[in-house]
C-alpha cells in the first residue's frame, strides 16, 4: 500500500491517550462526533493543520495509556492516512492496524520530517521518503499488511465469515 | 524448549506447535469483557462485520462502570445499549448496584483463574495477572472480533522478570512496589513484553496488593503482568470459583528479555508526580505541596485493603478544611464489607464523601473532576495531563495511606507524620 500526505508533527515522546482524546468525551460513539476533541488536551490548534491527506509524525511510545479507540477513529475522520512514529504503545498500535490506519515505525524519518513536508510511504516495501530523502522502515508482518490492504479487521472478519458461509 | 509462563499460556490457547517472542499467533480467549465505553463501539463494529451471533454467551461479560450511574443522557444511552445488547445475546451484564469496577468484580466474583486468557475492552485488563491470568487490554474493534470468533491476533511478547526481595517497610503497599518497577523500567520499558512478578517477598503479598501491582503493568507499557499462582492464590480462589485451574511457572532455563530486582527494604512510600506514572519519587521529596482533593478508589486501589489503610489514618481525625476527600469502593462487595466494618462511617465522620462504586473521576468522567490549578493526591493509576479533568490540574499517584494522610494534613506528607499525630 502506498500512502502520501503532508506532515503534521508532534515532537513529544510518551504522548498519552488522555491528552489525545480526553475521558470526558468517551461517551461519544460516532467518529464524526469525536472529531472536535482530538488533540484537545495536547494542543487543540493541531486540528487546524489536519487539512487533506495527512501523515501524522510522532515520537516514542506514542498513544501510551488507555485502550480508547476514539483516538484512531477521530484521526481517520480527520483524514489522517498514516501515523509515522519512533515507536508506539501496544494498544494504540493494535487499534490503528485494526481500523486500517497504518502505524509505521521509522525513527530516522521522524527525525527528518518538518511540518508540511511531503511524505510517501510504501508499507509493503518498508520504504519511506521525506521530501526527497529515502528511509528504511521495518516492513509489517504479512498478516497486518493483508489486514491493512482490505481496510482493517472489520473487513478481514467479513471475509472470514463469508468463507465460513 | 523451555518457556516462560506467558509463552506457556499463549501456547495452550493457540493452534501452533510451538512459539517464541515475536511470533504472530491467534489466541483463543476464555473470557471477553467490555464496558459502557468500549462495548457500544464494539457492537457497532460487530454489525459492520456482518455478524449476528457471539462465539459463546457464557464467556462474555459486560460492565456499566465508567459513567455509571449515568452522568448525562448520552452516557445513559450507552448503558441502555449495553444492557439491551447483553439481553439480546444472553450474556452476563453487571449494571449499576450489582457489580462495580469491571476488573475488581471479575476477580472477586470468581470469573478469573490462573492460566486463563481474558480479552478486556479496557487497558487495565492486565489486572487479572494478580491471579496468574493473561489479561489482554484491547480496543473496541479487537473486542468485536473476540465477541464473534473468540480469539484475537497477538505478537508473542517477551518476558521481563521482576523479582521482589526483602520485606515491606511501614506504610508501604502494593502501589509502591509497582511505582518502583515503573520508575526502573520507564513508561515504555515494558513495550512488547509481559512482566512476571516473582521472588521471596511475593508470598507475603495479599491478592489485593497483587491487584495493585498487576494493574499498573500497562503503565510500564507491558502487555500484561502476572504473579504465578501460589498458596495465596489458591486460598483466595477457594469457595470463590468452581472453574478448575492449575498452578504453573516459567520453566527453568526459560529466556527472559530482562531481569529486574526490587529490594523492598529500600522502598519508602512513593509518589508519582504530574504528569506521568513514571515520575516517581519518595513521598518526602513532594512533602509540603498543598492539595485540593484526595481520591481513594479505582481498579488498582479501591479494595477493602485500601479502605482499611485509609481508615487507619482517617478514623478519629478530620479531613483538612482545604481538601475534598472522595472515597470510592471499587465494588458493591467492597462497599458492603466497608459498611459492615464501620469504615464508611469513619470516613463520613472525618468529613470525606463516600461514592457508589464507579470509575468516576479516575478518568475524568464524573464524580470529582478537577478544575484548572487544582492539585490532587489519588490512589488511581494514571496522572496524565487532564486525566482527571482540566489539563491545568495536577494529579499525584500514591497509596491509600499517603492519600489519606494528605487529606488530613491538607498537603503531601509522610503518613508516619500524621499517624503519630503531628500533621505539618
Ligand atoms: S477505575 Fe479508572 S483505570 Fe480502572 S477501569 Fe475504571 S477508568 Fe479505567
Amino acid at each position: 500500500m502506498i500512502l502520501e500526505g503532508s506532515a503534521v508533527v508532534i515532537r513529544e515522546d510518551n504522548v498519552d491517550t488522555d491528552v489525545l482524546y480526553p475521558g470526558a468525551y468517551l461517551n461519544l460513539a460516532d467518529p464524526e462526533q469525536m472529531k472536535p476533541y482530538l488533540f484537545e488536551g495536547l494542543d487543540p490548534t493541531l486540528r487546524d493543520q489536519l487539512r487533506g491527506e495527512t501523515i501524522l509524525v510522532v515520537g516514542e511510545n506514542f498513544g501510551t495509556g488507555s485502550s480508547r479507540e476514539h483516538v484512531p477513529h477521530a484521526m481517520l475522520a480527520w483524514g489522517v492516512r498514516c501515523v509515522l512514529g519512533k515507536s508506539f504503545a501496544r494498544i494504540f498500535f493494535r487499534n490503528c492496524i485494526n481500523l486500517g490506519l497504518p502505524a509505521i515505525v521509522c525513527p530516522d524519518a521522524v527525525a527528518a520530517a518538518e511540518p508540511g513536508a511531503v511524505i510517501r510511504i510504501d508499507t509493503d516495501a518498508g520504504a519511506v521518503t521525506v521530501g526527497a530523502a529515502p528511509f528504511r522502515a521495518a516492513p509489517l508482518p504479512p498478516f497486518m499488511r493483508d489486514m491493512l490492504a482490505s481496510g482493517g479487521l472489520v473487513d478481514w472478519a467479513r471475509r472470514r465469515l463469508a468463507q465460513a458461509g | 524448549m523451555p518457556h516462560t509462563l506467558a509463552e506457556k499460556i499463549l501456547l495452550a490457547h493457540s493452534d501452533v506447535a510451538d512459539l517464541a517472542p515475536g511470533d504472530l499467533v491467534t489466541v483463543r480467549c476464555d473470557l471477553v469483557m467490555a464496558n459502557d465505553v468500549s462495548g457500544p463501539i464494539a457492537f457497532r463494529m460487530m454489525e459492520k462485520m456482518g455478524a449476528t451471533k457471539v462465539f459463546d454467551p457464557a464467556k462474555i461479560v459486560m460492565f456499566a462502570d465508567h459513567f455509571a450511574p449515568a452522568k448525562d443522557a448520552r452516557s445513559a444511552d450507552l448503558q441502555r445499549q449495553l444492557k439491551a445488547w447483553s439481553e439480546a445475546h444472553g450474556v452476563t451484564h453487571y449494571g449499576q448496584g450489582r457489580g462495580g469496577i469491571e476488573h475488581t468484580v471479575l476477580v472477586e466474583d470468581g470469573w478469573v483463574v490462573p492460566g486463563m486468557v481474558i480479552a478486556g475492552g479496557d487497558s487495565h485488563a492486565c489486572t487479572y495477572g494478580a491471579l496468574g491470568a493473561f489479561g489482554s487490554g484491547l480496543g473496541s474493534t479487537d473486542i468485536a472480533a473476540c465477541l464473534v470468533f473468540g480469539s484475537f491476533w497477538q505478537m508473542v511478547p517477551a518476558t521481563i522478570q521482576v523479582e521482589f526481595t526483602g520485606s515491606k517497610r511501614p506504610f508501604v503497599t502494593g502501589k509502591d512496589l509497582i511505582l518502583a518497577v515503573i520508575a526502573e523500567l520507564g513508561v515504555g520499558g515494558g513495550t512488547g513484553a509481559v512482566l512476571e512478578f516473582v521472588g521471596p517477598a511475593v508470598p507475603a503479598l495479599s491478592i489485593d496488593e497483587r491487584l495493585a501491582v498487576a494493574n499498573m503493568a500497562v503503565e510500564a507499557g507491558a502487555e500484561a503482568g502476572f504473579f504465578p499462582a501460589d498458596e495465596v492464590t489458591a486460598a483466595y480462589l477457594a469457595g470463590r470459583t468452581d472453574r478448575s485451574w492449575q498452578a504453573a511457572r516459567s520453566d527453568p532455563g526459560a529466556s527472559f528479555a530482562r531481569r529486574v530486582r526490587i529490594d523492598l527494604d529500600a522502598v519508602p512510600p512513593l509518589i508519582a508526580l504530574p504528569h506521568s506514572p513514571g515520575n516517581v519519587v519518595p513521598v518526602t521529596e513532594a512533602a509540603g505541596q498543598p492539595i485540593d482533593q484526595v481520591y481513594i478508589g479505582n481498579c488498582a486501589n479501591g479494595t477493602i485493603t485500601d479502605l482499611r489503610q485509609a481508615a487507619a489514618i482517617l478514623a478519629g481525625r478530620q479531613v483538612h478544611p482545604r481538601v475534598r476527600a472522595i472515597i470510592v469502593p471499587a465494588s458493591q462487595k467492597v462497599y458492603r464489607q466497608a459498611l459492615a466494618e464501620g469504615l464508611l462511617d469513619q470516613f463520613v465522620a472525618a468529613g470525606a464523601v463516600v461514592s457508589t462504586p464507579t470509575c468516576g473521576a479516575c478518568f475524568g468522567g464524573h464524580m470529582g473532576v478537577l478544575a484548572a490549578g487544582e492539585r490532587a493526591v489519588t490512589t488511581t493509576n494514571r496522572n496524565f495531563k487532564g486525566r482527571m479533568g482540566s489539563p491545568g490540574a495536577e494529579v499525584y499517584l500514591a497509596n491509600a495511606y499517603v492519600a489519606a494522610a494528605a487529606a488530613v494534613a491538607g498537603e503531601i506528607v509522610e503518613p508516619s507524620a500524621v499517624a503519630e499525630g503531628v500533621p505539618a
